[in-house]
């Protein structure tokens, strides 16, 4: 027993190879009980690959994994093959997507899985663990409601409770304020820093550097699957873990140029639509995006973003309102309409929607093409024109694949979104025939690492240069802050304001984000007011 | 325990593996027939050169200018090729199509009614027009059988597997009342069928039974062939296939897709009709309804949807079955023998798959591992 608490976990020298890649090389990973610890790297940099080793869903090729043992301190090696072992062993994990039933209760969601008791339920007792747990934790939930009751952060508190349920003495985050408001991460940090007084080891995984800074008191930073630095936050800066984690110097500020907004090409007029199970999920939304100008949409997820692009796109019918595209009027059109009349579309699902994953590069490239000369003639596609077409694109966009006729799912998520980047612009570029091309971009950067993000960053502001008007659905505040000119706040399907970017502030955004209408500020203009 | 495995996925299979692993699970498919042929008191190895000769031949027979179990087994695979393609297409769009058996009786039953009846209706048309127009009847029955499933699928998200399954029933048991009923020969005795066709309603053959059907179904890969691997129709079925959400997303209407992709598929199964009757039995009697369009499946699935894959495994398969008749005349086998063989292979293949996805790996439990967990922990 030292001065120092007592490590919890220790992985020593964790080797985990995949054909033609090693994802991890000699990883080392020390964590102490007590302590919140970032695990920092940009995507492929090998963190989801360590932390799945520890929770059983991989096995190393190399290297060990040692637990505390007993009241001593002494560190015992373990053996981890299962998530079910991992479990056991008192390591859990809080993954990305949750992992929850939508239509039990949250009790019933915590007891999935458990062995124990094997006849009798008492589901009264069950609950009752659960308040007391949840009070301890301040992890304010109802046992008994169902989980499509809940809200994303609720969710989430209850996969925190599974963890504590099963008695985890280690737990894991997946980027775990991907999905949440700024204040709701708030409230996550203070329960993350009560669960590390109670001697429980903390490993969450992010590539924000604002919340590694603000959480976390050691972040390790891996690059490129090797160890990097681990260092305590309060010895460093923003500016030297970016430079850690992409291995040179990093701007954080986008150029953004002064481009004259033009006419509308995007109109809406009080549309409505339902989601996907029949219930009303956008609430007479009206907006106006013009030429040159990016209008940024915020919100917490799942409040309509999604259906919202799909109706701008064709995807999904409105129910009421109009859709108009340089004033032509296409609503309830098949997507092909809005594909020629040059809507572009960047889905926040890219494998799930955006791309054919199995299919290689250029098959996907040709997505939007392939029912024009030159990548078809009549019936009949134009080989050499495809892969002239796609080894274009490949080259403008920097699309790293081995070649065009790679299985598009193998790249990475950088390359996965500049395929589609590559894709969509070209396609509004052909089709708009010197007009304005509307860009819908939805979760254009999310999960991409700071590399990824700059450039397709770069590009929807050199879109906006050219005249494109483009419609970014994000999350990340900041990049809706630095890039967008005039930002919306969609609430429950309903847009709450739109201000100027210029003048928008965090916290303001973030009120709206959780409902509140916001308070009449000189610095904020009310929908409707467009149409100059 | 002090071994353990996993699977892990493959990133990509590579192409080694991909060729490698069916033969093997051929072979391990005929090792494993071979212990049961042992169990049931034969000698493998006889027996399954008696299947070979069975459905190719021998050497002498052939220098005697003798080629009568080769045209045997060509017939038989015939029907599986035509049922073979339309099943794999439908299935390349991930339309499970298991109706390919009423597609086919149907497709029989409506190049029937030409032969049968537009010689006394229409008089008018010449005998050489017969042949084009029982095929255009015989595509046409088949791919109106397969419209309604398709309709229902694509209008109402009626579940294909039930309707495609059910309406195979309705079809075999339409001609079968058909040919018992009101369409029976009245020269015939008291046999159920139909009078046979004009001579002139009949296709053409090589030698022995083997007919032109055949060249048909060779036509037809090509074209399906060249249809999926070249147009941007097959281009949309493959990304249909592959992503619906992105199809849909592509400006692609999957509605039309499942109609005219099951209009082809119902076609060629009802082409097989056509060439059964026209090419063998020259009337519709028992005998349409054998099980081509269920073996269409296994087909498929063996071909991993290829067109000319579809071509080698109905050779196959059609080997199979004529070599199991044989080895009940040679052997004294039960011919069901085959169908066992054909069942093995058919498991071993696609059991093997998984091996071109995913590695196996095996690695040394340590002594400070926990009580090992049950199987099936992972989800």
């Amino acid at each position: 027993m030292n001065t120092s608490p007592p490590t919890s976990v220790k992985m020593r020298g964790i080797v985990k190879r995949f054909p033609g890649v090693v994802a991890n090389d000699q990883v080392d990973l020390e964590v102490r009980a007590g302590e919140i610890h970032a695990l920092l790297g940009e995507n492929g940099a090998g963190k989801s690959t360590l932390m799945n080793v520890l929770c059983g869903l991989y096995r190393q090729d190399a290297g060990e994994i040692f637990l505390a043992g007993d009241k001593d301190g002494h560190l015992r090696q373990v053996d981890i093959n299962s998530p079910r072992d991992a479990i056991e062993l008192g390591i859990g994990m809080v993954h990305q997507h949750f992992m929850l039933v939508p239509t039990q209760t949250v009790a019933e969601n915590i007891i999935l899985g458990l062995t124990q008791p094997r006849f009798a339920l008492n589901m009264r007792q069950v609950e009752k663990e659960i308040r007391e747990l949840s009070g301890q934790y301040r992890l304010q939930v109802d046992p008994t409601a169902c989980i499509w009751q809940l809200s994303v952060g609720e969710q989430q508190r209850v996969e925190i409770l599974k963890l504590l349920y099963r008695g985890a003495d280690v737990l894991i985050l997946d980027e775990p304020t991907a999905v949440l408001t700024p204040q709701e991460a708030e409230e996550l940090g203070q329960t993350l820093r009560r669960m590390a007084g109670e001697g429980k080891a903390i490993i969450f995984i992010s590539h924000k550097l604002d919340e590694v800074t603000t959480f976390a008191d050691r972040v390790t930073v891996l690059r490129d699957g090797k160890n990097v630095a681990t260092l305590p936050t309060a010895d460093t800066s923003k500016a030297e873990l970016a430079r850690l984690m992409v291995g040179r110097e990093v701007l954080f500020r986008v150029d953004k140029d002064e481009v004259e907004p033009d006419q509308a090409v995007l109109t809406l007029r009080d549309v409505e639509a339902l989601s996907d199970k029949g219930l009303p999920c956008l609430r007479r939304v009206s907006l106006e995006v013009r030429s040159g100008e990016i209008l940024g949409i915020a919100g917490v997820a799942g409040n309509g973003q999604r259906e919202l692009a799909e109706v701008i796109t064709g995807l999904r019918p409105a129910t009421g309102g109009q859709v108009l595209v340089r004033d032509r009027n296409l609503t309830n059109k098949a997507p092909r309409r809005f594909i020629s009349a040059a809507v572009s579309h960047i889905p926040g699902d890219r494998l799930g929607m955006g791309l054919a994953g199995n299919l290689p590069v250029s098959d996907n490239l040709m997505m939007k093409g392939y029912r024009r000369p030159p990548l078809s003639s009549g019936p009949f596609l134009v080989r050499n024109a495809i892969a002239e077409f796609a080894s274009r694109l490949i080259q403008a966009f920097q699309i790293t694949t081995p070649s065009p006729n790679t299985a598009v799912r193998t790249l990475s998520g950088g390359n996965l979104q500049k395929t589609i980047l590559a894709r969509e612009i070209t396609a509004g570029e052909e089709l708009s025939q010197d007009q304005a091309p509307l860009l819908v971009a939805v979760h254009p950067t999310r999960g991409l690492d700071v590399g990824a993000t700059e450039s397709v960053q770069r590009t929807l502001l050199e879109q906006r240069a050219q005249g494109t008007a483009i419609l970014l659905i994000s999350e990340d505040l900041d990049e809706l802050l630095s890039i967008s000119d005039r930002i919306a706040v969609i609430y429950e399907g309903e847009l709450m304001a739109v201000v100027d970017a210029a003048d928008a502030d965090v916290e303001h955004l973030g009120l709206m984000m959780a409902g509140e209408k916001h308070m009449t500020n000189n610095d904020v203009t009310i929908e409707p007011g467009f149409g100059d | 325990m002090p071994f353990s495995l996993k699977l892990e996925k493959r990133l990509e299979p590579s192409k080694t593996i991909s060729y490698l692993v069916p033969v093997a699970s051929f072979v391990l498919a005929l090792l494993f027939g071979a212990v049961l042929l042992a169990l049931a008191g034969a000698n493998p190895l006889q027996t399954y050169r008696a299947m070979l000769e069975g459905a190719f031949g021998t050497p002498e027979q052939w220098q005697q200018g003798e080629f009568y179990s080769l045209t045997e087994t060509l017939v038989k695979a015939t029907p599986l090729m035509l049922t073979g393609l339309g099943v794999s297409i439908a299935f390349r769009m991930l339309f499970w199509n298991i109706g390919a058996e009423g597609q086919l009786v149907m497709g029989g039953f409506a190049a029937g009614a030409v032969a049968l009846w537009a010689p006394t209706l229409f008089p008018f048309i010449p005998p050489w027009a017969y042949l084009p127009l029982m095929v255009v009847a015989g595509m046409l029955g088949g791919a109106l059988w397969g419209l309604i499933p398709a309709m229902l699928k694509a209008y109402l998200r009626v579940n294909e597997i039930i309707t495609t399954l059910m309406l195979n029933y309705i079809a075999i048991l339409w001609v079968q009342h058909l040919y018992y009923g009101p369409w029976k020969d009245p020269q015939g005795y008291g046999f159920p069928g139909t009078a046979q066709f004009p001579e002139y309603a009949w296709l053409p053959r090589f030698t022995g039974r083997l007919h032109w059907g055949l060249i048909l179904a060779l036509v037809a890969a090509a074209l399906i062939w060249l249809v999926l691997d070249r147009t941007r129709w097959g281009y949309e079925i493959r990304l249909i296939g592959e992503n619906q959400a992105a199809a849909r997303y592509a400006g692609i209407s999957i509605a039309r897709n499942i109609i005219l992709v099951m209009l082809l598929s119902g076609g060629l199964a009802g082409l097989a009709g056509m060439t059964e009757v026209a090419g063998i039995s020259h009337r519709l009697q028992q005998g349409l309804a054998v099980g081509y369009g269920f073996t269409a499946i296994i087909v498929a699935w063996l071909a991993k949807l290829n067109p000319w894959g579809v071509i080698l495994v109905s050779i196959l398969l059609a080997a199979l079955l004529v070599g199991g008749d044989q080895i009940q005349i040679v052997m004294g086998l039960p011919a069901s023998m085959a169908l066992v063989l054909q069942g093995a292979i058919l498991f071993f293949m696609l059991g093997g798959d998984i091996f071109t996805r995913y590695r196996v790996r095996f690695f040394r439990r340590s002594a400070a591992s926990p009580q090992p967990a049950q199987t099936g922990a992972g989800k």
